[in-house]
């Protein structure tokens, strides 16, 4: 696939539907795209004619607030039809503010509230041991999130089940809605917590895809995985990149048109 | 004196354990006090300790419900409704997962450990969320058919576990159906309406009032979401005045519940026995409830002052 064409595709359908919204989080959003497209087009066994198909992995997308951008990769593969986008967040539509699986096929749990998707994960990926399949789970955490407690205690319990099918995905751009990571609590070297909480470790580059590729499909010698991805809140648009002011702003017409300029839109 | 609700609530898991295979049980390091150990000694391998860390108890029980399973999560009331209470908010009533929250050590009875651990406010937390059933036994046999009936309801579901010891109060034989309050005593003038280990103390009121030629009736209000409205606006009709009773909160609990129904009705006139917005302490649950007046006297008291 080429990843550079797809990434632009799918970013202008991010900055679309969130311009449309008037409300939604653009900066982490445009972080996780090529790690959704290393997920979604590459790694994740799942079926879109087959939302619920009981062997799929499983994708929790733990920083509910990006949804944006996993509603530009569903609507991409078939999951509910593209028009859907222009409804992310209006009364009636299929789209919630933060994901909802009773509403948009495709996604496999609700979050939003940070932290709880870290745990249900691990839940999933207890399940799937418990019923003795091979699928596996994702989740897609951000760094700010990680300052919640309940990761640390999903953390720990999944070393203790040593859930090899579980992995954690770090979106790390640095960023929260006050402001920088580093400037409120720091998350320290966050590998080195992970590792030390039984984790197999991997840090990528969270803008190149086949390095994501690569890390998600590596060996884990029967421990959870974690892989950090260095990222940058607002990728691909200039005056969104590395700016906390950009976590839950939408852009407004001519921001929407500098922004699709700067994509090369 | 008969068994706990709780040791009743671990032998109902693992009479509903054995003829459903679905039914997996989570605890928080609390397997002893909860009496899930039960169910572990059973079915080992369809039960998961996750350590002293609610939050991840309730999420790993939301992810098994998603997966297609009946997840019973037990703790403490206290750590479970209270400090769990937005993950139970965000990823089982919101999700309307069919997660079985059976919580225990509820109340005011839990007695000597004090007021850190006697859960006065589950009710209300509980009660308001939305997909949310709220049940209460009030002793071991209703115990059995409220597991039994949580089980065949496709949602999330609270279930209110005292910690002491109970004698047996309801008919073995009459039928147990969730929203359906229960008339024990039927009675004249007075209604006393209660839920959990307060049944008793109204049973023991009925008796004492009695003896003074005042017949009260009392109701083993077991569901308080849904609540009975039919029963209550019939009691309402019927009778000068309702007492509820509660080892809860008079803040959000039974009787709010009752209060919400009956308080848009014309002449409508009620007590409630509970607790009146303070923190338990350490303490007998005998002398507790004496402190706090909610046993059998206290009910004759308030109804002798209201008739």
């Amino acid at each position: 696939m080429d990843f550079e064409k797809k990434g632009k595709e799918l970013r202008e359908s991010i900055l679309r539907m969130i311009h449309n919204a008037k409300s939604g989080h653009t900066g982490g959003s445009l972080s996780c795209v090529e790690i959704l497209m290393a997920l979604y087009y590459d790694v994740l066994n799942i079926n879109p004619k087959n939302p619920e198909w009981e062997d799929r992995d499983r994708f929790i997308m733990s920083k509910g607030h990006s949804c944006p951008a996993l509603y530009a990769v569903l609507a991409d593969l078939g999951y509910f039809d593209k028009s859907e986008l222009m409804n992310l967040r209006k009364i009636d539509g299929k789209l919630q503010g933060h994901p909802d699986f009773h509403k948009t096929k495709g996604v496999d749990m609700n979050t939003g509230s940070l932290g709880q998707g870290a745990s249900i994960a691990f839940g999933m990926a207890l399940a799937a041991k418990h019923k003795k399949k091979n699928y596996k789970v994702y989740a897609l955490l951000g760094d700010g999130e990680c300052q919640e407690g309940i990761v640390w205690e999903a953390s720990m319990a999944a070393s203790q089940f040593k859930l090899d099918n579980l992995v954690y995905i770090l979106d790390n751009n640095g960023l929260q809605i006050d402001g920088q990571v580093d400037d409120i609590i720091s998350l320290g070297n966050i590998t080195k917590k992970f590792e030390a909480f039984g984790f197999e470790v991997f840090e990528v580059d969270g803008h190149n895809v086949n390095e994501i590729i690569n890390a998600l499909r590596k060996e884990t010698n029967g421990k959870p995985k974690f892989i950090r991805c260095e990222t940058l809140k607002g990728k691909g648009v200039d005056f969104m990149e590395n700016n906390y002011k950009w976590h839950g702003k939408a852009p407004n017409d001519e921001e929407l048109e500098k922004a699709l300029k700067c994509i090369g839109v | 004196m008969g068994k706990s609700i709780r040791e009743a609530y671990g032998e109902s898991l693992c009479e509903f354990g054995k003829i459903n295979e679905k039914i997996v049980v989570f605890d928080a390091d609390l397997a002893n006090a909860t009496q899930t150990i039960k169910f572990k000694q059973m079915f080992s391998d369809r039960f998961y300790d996750l350590g002293i860390a609610e939050n991840n108890l309730f999420g790993t029980a939301a992810a098994f419900a998603r997966e297609g399973f009946i997840p019973f999560a037990s703790t403490f009331a206290i750590f479970g409704a209270g400090r769990a209470y937005e993950i139970i908010r965000n990823s089982i009533a919101y999700t309307n997962l069919n997660v079985k929250i059976a919580l225990t050590h509820a109340g005011l009875s839990v007695g000597e450990d004090g007021g850190s651990h006697q859960s006065i406010e589950d009710i209300a937390l509980m009660r308001v969320l939305p997909n949310m059933t709220v049940l209460v036994p009030c002793d071991p046999l209703e115990t059995k058919k409220i597991i039994e009936a949580a089980i065949k309801i496709d949602g999330p579901v609270y279930i209110r576990l005292a910690r002491p010891e109970c004698p047996n109060l309801v008919d073995v034989n009459k039928k147990f159906e969730v929203g359906r309050g229960d008339i024990l005593r039927e009675g004249k003038d007075i209604c006393i309406i209660a839920c959990g280990l307060m049944v008793k103390e109204a049973l023991e009121a009925h008796t004492l009032l009695s003896n003074e030629n005042i017949n009260a009736a009392v109701v083993n209000m077991h569901t308080i979401k849904p609540i009975d409205r039919e029963l209550l606006l019939n009691i309402n009709k019927n009778y000068r005045l309702i007492v509820t009773c509660e080892e809860h909160s008079v803040i959000g609990g039974l009787g709010s519940a009752v209060a919400e129904v009956i308080a848009e009705e014309p002449h409508a006139k009620l007590k409630m026995i509970g607790i009146k917005d303070k923190f338990g302490h350490s303490g007998k649950p005998n002398e507790l409830f004496k402190e706090y007046g909610i046993t059998s006297t206290d009910i004759v008291k308030v109804i002798k002052e209201n008739i």
